[in-house]
């Protein structure tokens, strides 16, 4: 029998500024699986909201963010994609920023323990965030 | 989601911009025009209170930051007030705690801008 908390959640959001609060609600729904305590759910939905965020702020014209929640025993893990082929890294890009514009991404790996991101021409970027349970 | 945007005069030439609710890419730029008003007015004196404010993210630090910034031109400051753990956590992490006065009560942030 598989373990009731381990699970996998996709999420397709519109890439716009009103649609980012779906995204925190549901990560936090998707969290509450897991033994995370108040501040690590509080965590988890500033960095999903700041990923998005990240994705709509350097992107031009209508797409969707994808994003996939995979749960473990003691692990969340969020995939969060920009679909649009041919999108730069933005996600690296915004590492490197210094001042207000690299702040969401400096928040995303203050908070997570785990954070890597991918740019493919044909797939989009991908940033993927992990947190574990008790860490 | 929500944001309310409350704007009073205080003393001394200080306004509050009272805010509650959740400030982020979506509400951060009505918080935004709020704070611009103001300073458009020439009021540079202003205490921004966090108290009812439940979530920030980067894009309300950055409209908190940008006001700083344009207040500060003419001689002016920013104090907040800010009592959730979670946002004061948010301002640690950034070193934004360096940059801004953060108090407890509106009468202690009003008193430090004097």
């Amino acid at each position: 029998m598989v373990d009731s908390r381990i699970g996998r959640v996709e999420l397709r959001i519109p890439n716009r500024p009103e649609w980012v609060a779906v995204a925190r609600l549901t990560i936090s729904a998707v969290a509450n699986r897991l033994p995370f305590s108040v501040e690590d759910i509080e965590d988890l939905k500033l960095a999903i909201a700041e990923a998005c965020t990240t994705v709509i702020q350097a992107g031009e014209g209508e797409g969707t963010i994808d994003i996939v929640c995979e749960t473990d025993l003691n692990e969340l893990r969020i995939h969060v994609r920009d679909t649009r082929p041919g999108s730069a890294d933005v996600f690296q890009e915004r590492s490197e920023a210094s001042g207000i514009e690299g702040l969401g991404v400096f928040l995303i790996q203050a908070l997570m323990d785990e954070v890597r991101h991918t740019a493919d021409p044909r797939a989009g970027t991908e940033l993927v965030m992990i947190k574990r349970v008790g860490s | 989601m929500d944001i309310k945007v409350n704007v009073r005069e205080s003393s001394d030439d200080a306004y509050v911009v009272e805010l509650g609710g959740e400030i982020d890419v979506y509400t951060s730029p009505k918080v935004k025009d709020a704070i611009t008003e103001l300073i458009d007015q020439g009021h540079y004196n202003l205490v921004i209170n966090l108290e009812k404010v439940r979530y920030i993210d980067s894009t309300g630090l950055g409209v908190l930051i940008g006001g700083l910034k344009r207040v500060r031109e003419h001689g002016g400051s920013v104090n907040l007030v800010c009592t959730n753990p979670q946002i004061k956590k948010i301002f640690d992490i950034t070193g934004l705690v360096k940059i801004f006065g953060i108090f407890d009560d509106e009468v202690g942030a009003q008193k430090a801008l004097a």
